[in-house]
């Protein structure tokens, strides 16, 4: 398989934005490397799936988010959430299946919730999120408010009827959503030239009369730059599909041993990282100085020793409260 | 005889049904180059090809509806579901087509599938793929469930659901995965249920991963195990004869209480033998609520040794 060559880097964003987006990424790898660790220590169960490689899309889309926008993500999105605007702390209790977490540790790593910043879940469901989306989107259409859905997920859900039939009604109904498909090119196992006919993935929205966009996941100026306009084009005009095309550097979960892909594969996308592009970008620009980057790090880092110390400190919901919120009080 | 585990049983089940008919052939979601979600299909694709072990898109509708056609076409299809979460998405094929094709076609056409798919908890994966739905599948007309909870069942079933002629769902408990048991070689059926363990106080019925739990509390209790095996057609008549014996009766059932598989049992236990039991009988489930992720709320709402225990201590109060 071809790997197309590192992040061109055409725009340059302002210093200080180009600094955020980085910090976000840092944010992102490092809590993740942490519950990969924490993982094996089997202090995080069940299923895990990290971002690892794919932080650009979440950095550069969620900073072209407003704080009123719906988001809806997959069991892939410990970085959306963070980014969104939920604690470190809360995502981190949530994986430890405490009840400080973020679904009082009822959902764990696949199933992060919170209202207040809009974030309607983690659907361990491929494909579970677009209709989804495609309501709350009509409910906000309905009711002349302002905000736009992005809803993330992987290229695997473009097999879905769910898919389809969410493009259709987007489209159909002029809806102010953002379809965001982070291509990683594999869906657990199964290369996405072994699963779709129609490997262009823009071609299948623009089908359905989508406007549609095509971005280098691995460049978080790009990724940035497409959200922005995805989101104008959303609440202006209506739905859109936007691929980034990134890659996942870890098994697909704790439990894949990755048969499916040549090691040197993986080697040659890691060139494309997009954090050490990014930096290496940014300091040529002179708007980073490896001091300032190990600072940025080392924040990152401190957020998470922080957000471990408050899982380890965090209660158990007692079992007694099992049944609760099965309905909603009266 | 040997001892493999049930993972192991699952999959030279598969290699002996795809190494003895031509016809038959394993479809769906990464059964082949990642070598089976839970494993189960390792070493197929290379052994039989593309073709016969074939990875499909994440289309659970389509390739469900699929297989029906081929079975329909003169095929042996088995098709794997991940899990029984995923399978809903597939549940219009399931119920509308497959379970139906039969009878609505004045018996013209039948539909000799077999739907494999991975159901319980115990795992800590959280609500969206730790449910038990084989209960709700027990519903239909037209289908045939079977429940290994044996690793000679789990060795033996898929021929027998590949030799018969209509749709036969097979579930398969990855809490069971890694135990370890004796297989035969021998043929079992798909029809009847079966005494576990024999026990003279009272009756646990029970099925699937519940079994181990079952015969642990069986121990502490003189308890006379059965396990169903198949959910639908039901065969109660192990039941009824070892109720005759212990005159009492406690169902276990990973699924959800109202309008379960264990409601199904206790009624025809009214039905049947209402004049046999000394006491009402008791059912342990799962409590009702969408199964949580922390370990101890996970616990908390499975069917465990102690709760069965303590219903079965209920009957003599
Ligand atoms: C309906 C359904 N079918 C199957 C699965 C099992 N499964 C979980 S993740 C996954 C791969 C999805 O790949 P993709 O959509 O590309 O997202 P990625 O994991 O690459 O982020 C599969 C098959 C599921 N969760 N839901």
């Amino acid at each position: 398989m071809k790997v197309p060559p590192p992040p061109a880097g055409k725009v340059k964003l302002p210093a200080k934005l180009s600094l955020a987006l980085l910090a976000d990424m840092l944010r992102i790898r490092r809590m993740e490397e942490k519950c990969a660790e924490l993982y094996g220590q089997q202090k995080i169960r069940g299923f895990l799936h990290l971002y690892i490689g794919e932080e650009a899309v979440a950095a550069g889309a969620m900073r072209a988010l407003e704080p009123e926008d719906n988001i809806v993500a997959t069991y892939r999105e410990h970085g959306h959430a963070l980014l969104r605007g939920v604690s470190m702390d809360a995502i981190m209790a949530e994986m430890y299946g405490k009840q400080e977490g973020c679904s009082r540790g009822r959902g764990g790593s696949m199933h992060l919730f919170d209202a207040q910043t809009r974030f309607y879940g983690g659907n361990a469901i491929v494909a579970g999120g677009l209709p989804l989306a495609a309501g709350l989107a009509l409910a906000a259409k309905l009711q002349k408010e302002k905000r736009v859905t992005a809803c993330f997920f992987g290229e695997g859900a473009v097999a879905e009827g769910a898919f389809h039939e969410s493009m259709n009604l987007a489209a159909l109904w002029g809806l102010p959503v953002a379809y965001l498909c982070e291509n990683n090119l594999y869906a657990m196992g199964t290369a996405l030239e072994r699963s779709e006919a129609q490997t262009d993935l823009c071609v299948k929205a623009a089908s359905y009369g989508m406007a549609t966009l095509k971005v280098d996941g691995m460049d978080v100026v790009a990724v940035h730059e497409a959200a922005r306009r995805a989101r104008e084009h959303a609440a202006k005009k209506g739905p859109i599909f936007v691929e980034f095309q990134t890659y996942r550097f870890r098994a697909h979960s704790m439990f894949d041993p990755e048969l499916y892909r040549e090691k040197s594969e993986v080697e040659a996308w890691k060139t494309r990282g997009p954090i050490h592009t990014f930096t290496a970008r940014l300091k040529a620009q002179g708007d980073l100085t490896e001091e300032r980057f190990l600072e940025l790090d080392a924040a990152a880092q401190a957020e998470v020793d922080e957000a471990v110390a408050f899982a380890e400190a965090g209660t158990w919901e007692p079992a007694e409260h099992l049944t609760a919120d099965v309905y909603t009080p009266q | 005889m040997s001892a493999i585990t049930y993972r192991e049983a699952l999959r030279q089940a598969l290699d002996e049904a795809l190494g003895k008919d031509e016809r038959v052939f394993l479809m769906g979601e990464d059964v082949g180059r990642y070598g089976g979600t839970y494993a189960v299909s390792k070493g197929l694709l290379e052994k039989y090809g593309p073709e016969r072990v074939r990875d499909t898109p994440l289309s659970e509708l389509g390739f469900t509806g699929a297989g029906i056609g081929a079975a329909l076409g003169g095929m042996r299809p088995i098709v794997e579901v991940m899990t029984v979460n995923f399978s809903l998405l597939a549940l219009d094929q399931i119920v509308n087509s497959a379970a139906l094709l039969r009878h609505m076609s004045g018996g013209q056409f039948s539909v000799p599938l077999v739907v494999r798919m991975a159901t319980g908890a115990g795992r800590q994966l959280a609500a969206q793929h730790s449910h038990s739905l084989e209960g709700w599948y027990g519903h239909i007309p037209g289908i045939r469930i079977v429940a290994p909870a044996t690793v000679e069942d789990a060795r033996g079933m898929l021929a027998a659901a590949l030799a018969d002629p209509d749709p036969v769902l097979l579930f398969e408990y990855p809490a069971l995965f890694e135990t370890k048991g004796e297989v035969s070689g021998e043929k079992v059926d798909i029809a009847s249920s079966k005494v576990r363990r024999e026990g003279g106080r009272v009756t646990i019925v029970t099925y699937g991963g519940c079994l181990p739990k079952a015969l642990k509390a069986a121990e502490e209790v003189d308890g006379e195990v059965i396990d169903l095996r198949v959910l639908r057609p039901l065969d109660l008549a192990p039941v009824l004869e070892s109720v005759k014996k212990t005159r009492r009766c406690v169902v276990v059932d990973e699924g959800w209480r109202s309008g379960g598989l264990a409601a199904e049992v206790m009624a025809r236990l009214m039905e049947q033998a209402f004049y046999e039991l000394d006491a009402p009988v008791a059912r342990v489930c799962s409590e009702e609520v969408p199964v949580p992720y922390a370990k101890h709320l996970e616990e908390a709402a499975l069917p465990q040794p102690e709760k069965i225990v303590a219903a079965v201590k209920g009957l003599f109060a």
